[in-house]
């Protein structure tokens, strides 16, 4: 079984290509699991075809506590028997949402929801690493891997820069490894390069650029991932690709983290700031 | 079955048996080795080290801020302290006074477990606050928070506002409270916070006319005698006095074989009118930082901090007063001071030039260290665990303010493992401190005064003033027949163990 946390700038667009990657991964014929880690619950809905279910942290308040809670009232089947959970939390300023995630999975893992068949388990977490609660899933050798999901915007690249810095923290402690970052295309200026150049600095590699396409978008407006609502677009391609080279994937690094100063420089070495400094 | 006196249990021949049998799988270090380290731990060089320690607090002498604030909200009459957090918490306020008081302590925690924690702790103050109108019938009720409440940001004013829409509890109940973060600060910092958040309640913006009177503030002081005494005291000037955050009922009921819930307190009312007092007087200074300040601010108040603990303290409290008020020093009261003058000329010779350690609250403190000069004993270390930087530049000031304060030095933020080394390195006659210390005692062989709060091994220490001249007496009892028990132990058997002292 192979666990992976997938990080990312908030809007990127982590849940919707974690969603359309699995979907790929179980057409092929693995076992397949999603966590979402984010009390929003987005992030197993076009894999169920429908508005998240019962979160485990929802479920909780019901019961009164998490000790009567039963493993069926939260993991729920969609596409592809893919398995589907949602850690849940409170509304946007109240409680605390990282141990909603932390309270979370420990119930999944405590009531054994992977078992032992599931090849992929995968965690969709919620923006940046913001609090210990969502640096749960690659804390004590839960998910060995990470992917990073960027785009060529500036503030794309920060954050991923910024979540190397905290894997960083967890790979000298635990095992956790870089395995690369994700480039879902906002088709700015010299992306591919910018991108690729990135990863090298972090350590890592580009392990796919998912081009922009509208068929994601048309999927998500039935809540389907392009995987199962057009099956033969060439988008759908593009995650059987990413799914492949995740599948196969065995580049796993300690990354090294940029200055902010290192990263602005990047920028300008490709052009880009002075582009806009020209402009303003 | 005989039932065997716990002193002697363990050195009975079946336990020292299994203390034998357990080595096998303890796998203890050879005792050669234990004693090496062991005297290693008494050396400069263990010092150095120990003082260099950063990670780590061994034996400090504080408690957390909710302890102070729960301390403080009793102390009104028919209020309930009601602590928004978890379970243990409150039953470590409550054991921890209860073992100090010997008495029982009622306060509400709000049971926060885990979803509380995820969710916010809105329900768990709506019905905790609902049972607790609803069975123990408070006149108010006064809420603090523990670390769990405070680290997920909960919203007390929020929360207690919805209650009172709710129509959950009464518009009109007083329901003060306070943000006490364990992990900040200390129990005298939680008493502070607690009594400004209960004044900040009762005022609400009504002020009415000049009432003449006296607001003391006690400030975090588990002497219930020490109440009792600056009752008597203000009698005594003829001056009408609150006494603001009054417990001593609470924690010295009389036993009349019925069960009194609130048994006393500060009235409301009484409260209530302290922003129409001349001046309120605090007697402490670093528990009662905030509220002194709100009440000069908001209240537009004369504020006093005037701490009565030894002769020259207790000369500029009255003096103090008497300026404020008008009224003459009685007569009675100068003779109290002339009899403790007496006291002191007779025991002096015992005390003088004897080396004193001293560990606990700031306040207390800056008293003894007073008292201990001024009968010429010298306070050599003084440690502070809950000390701040203004603590140590008022002490070190107060020891250069006298000749017998040469050698003292102020250790603000040690712990008592710092104190220990420091016993060791440089030792001393007489350690005062609470009934932690007495490992101090079991390690140094320093004999122990008990001090301060927690008092768990010695009874109704608490019942006796320590401040006034009153409780100057009490305290040059208190020192100068510990260093003649001392002394006696140290010339049984010899020519000096002498029936006259």
């Amino acid at each position: 079984m192979r666990q992976i946390a997938i990080y990312g700038k908030g809007g990127i667009g982590k849940s919707t290509t974690t969603q359309n990657l699995v979907a790929a991964l179980a057409e092929a014929g693995h076992t397949c699991m999603i966590i979402g880690c984010d009390p929003k619950a987005d992030s197993t809905r076009l894999i169920l075809n429908r508005k998240a279910q019962n979160t485990v942290m929802d479920m909780a308040r019901e019961k009164g506590t998490v000790e009567d809670l039963e493993l069926d009232d939260v993991l729920l089947r969609g596409f592809k028997d893919i398995k589907c959970a949602e850690s849940g939390g409170p509304e946007p300023g109240v409680g605390c949402a990282g141990r909603g995630v932390i309270t979370a999975i420990n119930f999944l893992e405590e009531n054994g929801a992977y078992g032992d068949d599931t090849d992929f388990v995968f965690y969709d977490v919620l923006g940046d690493v913001v609090c210990g609660g969502f640096a749960m899933p690659i804390r004590e050798g839960k998910a060995k891997e990470i992917y990073i999901v960027t785009s060529g915007e500036m503030m794309a690249m920060y954050a991923a820069n910024n979540i190397s810095r905290g894997v960083l923290k967890y790979a000298q402690s635990g095992g956790v490894r870089l395995g690369g970052l994700i480039c879902n295309s906002r088709e700015t200026d010299k992306e591919y390069e910018l991108i690729s150049e990135l990863a090298s600095k972090l350590g890592t590699q580009m392990i796919h650029f998912v081009p922009r396409d509208n068929e994601v978008q048309r999927a998500e407006l039935r809540r389907k991932t392009v995987i199962e609502y057009a099956p033969e677009h060439k988008q759908a391609d593009e995650y059987r690709t990413l799914a492949k080279k995740i599948a196969d994937n065995k580049n796993f690094v300690i990354p090294t983290p940029i200055t902010m100063d290192e990263l602005e420089l990047l920028l300008m070495d490709f052009g880009i700031m002075e582009k806009e400094e020209a402009v303003a | 079955m005989k039932i065997r006196d716990h002193s002697e249990l363990f050195k009975q021949q079946d336990y020292q048996e299994q203390f034998e049998r357990k080595k096998e799988f303890e796998n203890p270090w050879p005792a050669e080795k234990v004693r090496e380290i062991s005297d290693w731990t008494k050396t400069e060089e263990y010092k150095e080290l120990n003082f260099k320690r950063e990670n780590v607090k061994i034996n400090p002498a504080k408690a957390c801020q909710p302890l102070g604030a729960v301390f403080c909200a009793s102390g009104f009459e028919g209020s309930m302290p009601f602590v928004q957090g978890a379970q243990g918490c409150v039953a470590y306020f409550r054991s921890h006074l209860s073992r100090h008081f010997k008495e029982p302590f009622a306060a509400i925690s709000t049971s926060m477990t885990e979803d509380a924690a995820v969710f916010g702790g809105l329900n768990n103050m709506l019905e905790g606050l609902e049972n607790a109108y609803a069975l123990y019938k408070p006149k108010m009720i006064a809420v603090s928070t523990t670390c769990m409440a405070e680290v997920i940001g909960d919203d007390l004013n929020a929360y207690i506002k919805t209650a009172k829409e709710k129509g959950i509890v009464p518009q009109d109940l007083l329901i003060p409270f306070a943000n006490t973060p364990s992990f900040v600060g200390s129990h005298i910092v939680g008493y502070d916070n607690m009594m400004k958040g209960i004044l900040k309640a009762l005022w609400a913006g009504k002020k009415g006319e000049a009432n003449g009177k006296i607001n003391i503030i006690p400030g975090f002081d588990t002497y219930t005698g020490n109440y009792q005494e600056i009752k008597r005291l203000m009698a005594m000037m003829g001056i009408e006095a609150t006494v603001l955050a009054d417990v001593s009922d609470t924690f010295d009921s009389p036993n009349s074989g019925e069960y009194k819930l609130y048994p006393g307190g500060t009235p409301i009312p009484d409260a209530m009118d302290g922003v129409n007092a001349l001046a309120t007087v605090a007697l402490q200074k670093y528990s009662t930082v905030k509220t002194t300040d709100y009440i000069q601010k908001e209240w537009g108040q004369k504020t006093l901090t005037l701490s009565p603990i030894g002769i020259r303290n207790t000369d500029a409290f009255f003096a103090e007063l008497s300026k404020l008020t008008g009224k003459p020093v009685p007569a009675e009261v100068e003779a109290e001071r002339g009899r403790v003058v007496d006291a002191m000329v007779d025991s002096h010779p015992y005390v003088h030039g004897k080396r004193f350690a001293l560990v606990g609250d700031p306040d207390i403190l800056l008293g003894m260290m007073s008292l201990i000069m001024e009968m010429g004993g010298e306070p050599v270390h003084v440690v502070c665990t809950n000390g701040d930087k203004h603590f140590e530049a008022e002490a070190n000031e107060l020891l250069a303010s006298s000749p017998f304060g040469g050698n003292g030095k102020v250790y603000a933020g040690k712990d008592m493992w710092h104190l220990r080394s420091l016993l060791f390195t440089d030792p001393v006659d007489v350690l005062i401190g609470n009934s932690y210390a007495k490992f101090l005692t079991q390690d140094t062989g320093t004999p122990l005064v008990r001090i301060g709060f927690p008092i768990f091994d010695r009874h109704h220490l608490h019942r006796q003033p320590i401040i006034g001249y009153q409780g100057a007496l009490n305290l040059v009892t208190m020192l100068v027949n510990t260093v003649l028990d001392e002394l006696d132990r140290k010339t049984e058997g010899s020519a000096s163990f002498d029936v006259i002292r």
